[in-house]
Parts: C-alpha cells; structure tokens; sequence
C-alpha cells in the first residue's frame, strides 16, 4: 500500500531536526505575516535554514501563505513568493486568489497547495483550484471519512487531511480577548498576556473549552479536543490520501515529537502489514491518552460524524 | 485610469454638481409579500432565496413559481431579482444543482450570488445568461482577489464585511468590476466562511445553512498556566462575548456613493415586512437627496430617528471607519427592544370620504396614537378615531389578524402606505 506523507508543523530549527528523527516526511513553516496559525515563526532566514536541513534529511517544506490578505500586504506578496521560490520551498500553501495571482507573475514554477480551511468541501472545488494550479487541495476538518475517500477518488489534485491535533473553528478581524479587556477596562491585561496563547473559553453547558488567542491575523477559537485516528489509519490510505497532517498549535515540542513517531510506525505498519497494524492500534492510541493534558480530550473530530444543516 | 473612472460618478449640470451614477439599492426579502414592499419602498433590486443551495435553509425561501412571479412584478417596476445560492457544497450537493439553476434562469432570475467555484463553475455552463455574483462567504478583501474573480468572468463581487472604505476605493481605482457592499443589518463576527463554531458545538454545518449563531452566546475565560486554571473576570464582570452591534452605515453613504460602490445592500432575508418597509424606505430617500445635492446634503435626523425604530440592536460602523473597538461589541446585555411595531397595511384611501381601508397586522383601538409612513410620503401621526369592519360594524378593537379595517384618516393615504405604533405595556 502507498504511505501518505507525514506532515509536520515545527516549533524552531531544533525541533524541526527532532521531527526529521522522529519519521517527518515533510513540514510547514512561515510567519504570521502571511501564514495562519503555526506552530512557530519563522523568519525568512529561518526558513532558508529549515529548507536546507530538511532538504539533508530529505524531507519537504512548504511555507503557509494563506492569511485573508487585505490590500496593505498584497504588494508584498510578489516578494514573498520569489523569497519562497529561491529559497527552494517545495510548496506553498494558500487560500486568498490574490497569492495564486503573485505566484502567477513572480514565482511560475512554485508549487501550490490551496488551503482555505474551511472550504474545502467538495471534489468538484478541489479540483477547480487544480485546474488554476494548485498541485494539492487541503480538505475541510468538516468532512466525515465517506466524503473524504468519494474526494480522493474524484480528485485530480493530491488530497491532504489533517489526522491529529486541534483545528481551528473560528476566526475574526477583530480583536476580540483585546476588546473584552478594554470593555473591563483592564488595557494592561492586553500586554501582559499577548504572545502567552494560554486562554481558554468555558462553555458551561456543553462542557468544552476552547483555546482562544490573538495575533495579526485576528481572534481565533480552536477546538475542545484534540483529534485522533491513530487507530482509523486503513481505510484512508486504501484509498490512497496524500498527506497526513499532525497539527502541533498549542501543544508542546515533546507531546507533538512523541505522537509523530508513534504516526511512523503506524504508518508503516499498516502500509507493510495491516493485520499486524490492527493488533497493535489500540496500543499507540493508548499511548497518546496517556500523554493527553486533562482539559484536551482525544475524538475522532467530524471522520464517524454527521452534521446536518 | 482612476480619475476617469471617478468622473463618472458626477457631472456637473447647469453649474450644479450632481451625481450620475446612481448605486443599486439591493433590499432582502423572505417571501413574496416582502419583495413587493420592498420594491414598492424603493429597492431597486431584491435578493431572495431559493429551495436549495441558500444559507438560510429553514428560512423563508421561493419555490420556482414564487420566482417567476417575484420576477414579473419586479420587472414592471424595473428593478431585478437575485438569488442566493451561496453555501459551500458537499459532494452530495453537487447531483441537483444543473436542474436547480436551470430552473432559476428560466424563472428569469437577473443573477446569482455564488461562494463556491462548483456552483459558479455549473452556472456559466448551463445558465449562463444568469449573472454571476462572488458571495461576501468567499471574505474577498483584497483588490487582487478582486482582479482573480474578475479574469474568471464574474459580474460582481460582494466583499468581505471587513474592508473599509479606502480598501474599497483602492479595490474601484485598479479593477474594473461591480462592487456590492453591506450598508445595513445583522453580520457574523467572524470571517464570512471562516467559522465552524457551530458544527463544533451542535454538529449543524454553518457553510451551509446551519449556523445557530454559537458567537452569541456567553463563555468564561480562563487562563491556564502550569495546570491551574484561573478565571479572567470577577463575580461582578459581564462574561466573554463576540456579539457584534449592528450595522448602519446611513453617514456613510455620502462616501460609498463617492466611491463608486455599485450595489449596496441591506442584509436581512428573515426580518419582517416592517423592518423592510422602514430600512428600505430611509435609504431610498438618502441616495436620492445625496445623489440630486451632494454639496448642501445634511443627513436629517427624522431619518436616524425613523431607523431606530425597527432596529432590536444597537448599531455600529463596523469596518467601513476602521477596525470596530469594544463599544461595536454587545457585552452584558441583549439588545433592546423595538420602540414600534408593524399594526396595518394601506389597501386604499378615499380622498372624498377620507376612510382608511387597512389590513390589520397587529392590534389597535380607538384612542390610540398611530403614524404612518410610506414610499413618497412624509411621516404623521394621529390618534385613531372610530373603527369599522368591512360590514360597518363598529369595532371595540382591531384583534383579528389581516381583518379589513376602515377609520379616518386626515392626511391623505396611499396603497401600501403602513401604520405602526408604539409598543406601550398593555393595560
Ligand atoms: S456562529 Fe456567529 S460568526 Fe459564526 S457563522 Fe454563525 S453568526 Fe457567523
């Protein structure tokens, strides 16, 4: 059976090197600048670093442009893409048409990965963005298994799906922790507590909390749980699913080092021998509970889900 | 290229300046009945929903018989109809959609207000008479995105409700395309299309109709640090919201028109007749004082006073003026109440007789203070004498909706003028 890619989102260089170890078969990186919701910043010249150490390991980079951008940064972004370009990027990812526009002029050659989050939730669409040049699309977090194997089979772009980790279920313009600080008229929190990504909304009665932080980009509300399927990995793979993404935002190096080994083997078992990848599951998905913090819970997000509308 | 695009919007006539280039006034309409008052009130055009495909899935929507009808009576009055088709398909939406579309352009349906490129991509293929408008779910923000929708041959695009007014002059000065703005109503506070709170919360698909407006309800935040949770508010503080005020953007419109802002719409597929009729009306009669005498135009209060009175929220700019603050947002309370309500419906006024003919849509009686209000009319007020039934029975109260009322009013009436009246506790 095909492996899909293990995708990674580093903290640092040093973690990035941690990750190669741990099984990484590829990573995205960036700046808020342009990226949302990374793990860690990294500046241009990190990211020449990362691409150049990655590339040692043989493994792939792919930097995030896919902030809303609004007319100030659009001129930038011309710039941004031949850096990414010439710095040897192996992709990169984005979901506001004014990139694929840039990419059109500055950097013809650069791969394109469209990633909208949110989105990305029929074939037909994926397929849409293929036909303007992107090279992957990155399904919605929304979607159940069904709908994600009827996309990779009707897709002609490759598929990525996000398997581990938080997802992002909201994001606004406004500063919205900032504001509720001003309304209580407790500016100074707004200081102390901006690079510390360390709130949380209670939902009394659904019982759930959700991180919730700031940065330029906006406000953004992240999921209660963290998802897994660990232990769900053949059907998707069967039916031949790009790329795997471990989502590492909020979580710490080590947690998110762990779970990326456990994914190899998982990987690599199910692709060598899925009877033997059926007995041993329960043990890596185990393995992960353990090391869960006890206000993130793990589910299987919206894979075994219906929503109705 | 800017300037001679600018020069279009005004023209200087007989050493007046006034302005050319009239921008659409696109009103919401839940049923048949309410696109009638609205262009009746003065929209030049409509936007309604469909069956299917709409974000507004238990909403009022049209059948195809309801459209065709909607069209034919807008097109007397020369104003359009447009449809919204605006979720995000799933790929159990995609079988459907050629016979769905093919029904809205034979239904003569002026255009289409499109987010995904499955249904805009289906649209150019099977209707492509139908126009093709870029939802404000796509959060287009930016003048090159603009460019991107342009070169893929769409008429219009909606923006992001969160580009302001010199992102929208930049975005008119360097691409050539239609432009359609929010000026009024209810809006998300996040990022059209960017917010899943709640499939999350309720397992209901926001992008497709499901939204139950999870933004509005309260939180508590906390901070965590080394395993301990520490609340961010005390017992006294009002708890952590994302309510948005509501937007009004009636001082503004001066700039918009300046602009070059093509389309400007008030949103609002679920509000009521009344709420149309009045939000409608005012705006009407801004974009044509402003547009006949920009230099001595005043915005008047009778027009801020007369929004007020269907308004249930309190109101904002937004981010037409910058990047909205804590005072646009909603914390502790929730909203207040309407001051008026919606209480009959001119069918006929005899100028001789001076009798009413009225629908009943809420309950009165003599003695009561009502005022009327209407499409070419200014406001007035006065205390209903004796009401009769159609039989010329004298009637205590009006208690029965859409009862046929008759009484006498001073001032002279219209068809489709309307009553309203002062919510008072009731005795
Ligand atoms: S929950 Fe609020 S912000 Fe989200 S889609 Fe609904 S109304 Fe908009």
């Amino acid at each position: 059976m095909k492996k899909p890619e293990l995708l990674l989102t580093p903290f640092s260089m040093n973690h990035l090197k941690e990750l190669c170890e741990a099984g990484a078969d590829a990573f995205v990186i960036g700046e808020q600048r342009y990226g949302l919701r990374l793990a860690g910043e990294f500046s241009r010249n990190e990211c020449k670093m990362a691409i150049k150490t990655a590339h040692e390991y043989g493994k792939k980079v792919y930097i995030a442009v896919n902030a809303i951008f609004h007319n100030d940064k659009v001129d930038e972004l011309n710039d941004y893409l031949s850096f990414c370009d010439k710095a040897g990027a192996d992709a990169v990812i984005f979901g506001d048409p004014a990139v694929l526009m840039a990419a059109r002029e500055s950097a013809p050659n650069l791969p394109l990965h469209w990633n909208t989050e949110t989105t990305a939730t029929n074939y037909f669409t994926c397929n849409y963005w293929g036909s303007k040049g992107a090279k992957r699309a990155v399904l919605a977090r929304e979607l159940s298994m069904d709908a994600i194997v009827e996309m990779k089979e009707k897709a002609e772009v490759e598929i990525e799906i996000q398997v581990h980790g938080m997802t992002c279920m909201f994001q606004s313009k406004r500063s919205l922790l900032g504001n509720y600080f001003l309304y209580q008229g407790k500016s100074l929190e707004i200081e102390n507590r901006k690079d510390k990504k360390n709130m949380l909304l209670h939902d009394v009665e659904r019982n759930n909390k959700y991180p919730i932080f700031e940065d330029e980009n906006g406000t953004h509300i992240m999921s209660p749980n963290d998802m897994c399927i660990i232990d769900e990995l053949t059907e998707m793979m069967e039916a031949g699913v790009d790329s795997f993404k471990i989502e590492g935002i909020l979580q710490t190096p080590e947690y998110v080092t762990m779970v990326t080994s456990l994914y190899r083997k998982a990987i690599d078992l199910c692709a060598e021998n899925t009877e033997s990848y059926e007995e041993k599951k329960e043990q890596w998905l185990n393995a992960i509970e353990q090391m869960q913090q006890p206000h993130r819970p793990l589910d299987t997000g919206f894979f075994f889900k219906e929503t109705v509308y | 290229m800017a300037t001679t695009r600018n020069d279009k919007i005004s023209s200087i006539i007989d050493g007046k300046r006034v302005i050319v280039k009239k921008p659409e006034l696109l009103a919401p309409a839940g049923n048949l009945e309410k696109l009638k008052i609205a262009v009746h009130y003065g929209a030049d055009a409509v936007f309604i929903g469909g069956q299917e495909y709409g974000l507004r899935s238990n909403a009022d929507n049209f059948t195809l018989e309801e459209m065709k009808e909607g069209v034919e009576f807008a097109k007397t009055y020369g104003a359009k109809i447009y449809v919204t088709t605006n979720i995000f398909a799933h790929n159990e939406n995609v079988d459907g959609l050629e016979e769905y579309l093919r029904g809205i352009a034979s239904a003569g349906v002026a255009g289409i207000i499109v987010a995904d490129p499955l249904i805009i991509e289906t649209c150019k293929r099977v209707a492509p008479e139908v126009e093709v408008h870029l939802s404000t779910q796509q959060s287009l923000s930016n003048w090159k995105a603009v460019q991107f929708w342009k070169e893929e041959g769409l008429h219009r695009v909606v923006l992001a409700r969160e580009t302001s007014g010199d992102e929208i002059r930049e975005m008119k000065e360097k691409v050539e395309i239609e432009i359609e703005s929010f000026i009024h109503g209810a809006m998300c506070i996040a990022y059209s299309g960017r917010c899943v709170l709640s499939n999350h919360m309720t397992a209901r698909d926001s992008n497709r109709g499901g939204c139950c407006q999870s933004c509005r309800w309260d939180y508590d935040l906390y901070e965590r640090e080394d395993g301990e949770e520490k609340a961010l508010y005390s017992e006294n503080d009002a708890a952590f919201a994302m309510s948005p005020k509501d937007l009004k953007l009636i001082e503004s419109i001066p700039r918009m028109i300046e602009i070059g802002v093509d389309s400007l719409k008030i949103e609002g597929r679920m509000k009521s007749i009344h709420y149309i009729a009045t939000v409608v009306s005012v705006y009407r009669k801004v974009i044509d004082a402003y547009c006949e005498d920009p230099a001595d135009f005043k915005i008047k209060q009778e027009w801020l006073d007369e929004l007020d009175k269907c308004a249930n929220r309190e109101t904002a700019t937004a981010f037409f003026e910058g990047v909205p603050g804590h005072e646009e947002q909603m914390f502790g309370e929730h909203g207040k109440k309407t001051a008026f309500d919606f209480a009959g419906y001119v069918l006929d006024y005899n100028e001789e007789s001076k009798i009413v003919t009225l629908q009943q849509r809420n309950y009165f009686k003599p003695g009561q203070e009502v005022e009327f209000f209407g499409p070419d009319m200014d406001n007035f007020s006065q205390k209903v004498d004796k009401i009769w039934d159609m039989k010329g029975n004298e009637l205590e109260a009006a208690r029965h909706p859409l009862q046929l009322i008759q009484f006498k009013v001073e001032r002279p009436l219209r068809a489709h003028n309307m009553m309203r009246k002062e919510l008072v506790s009731r005795p």
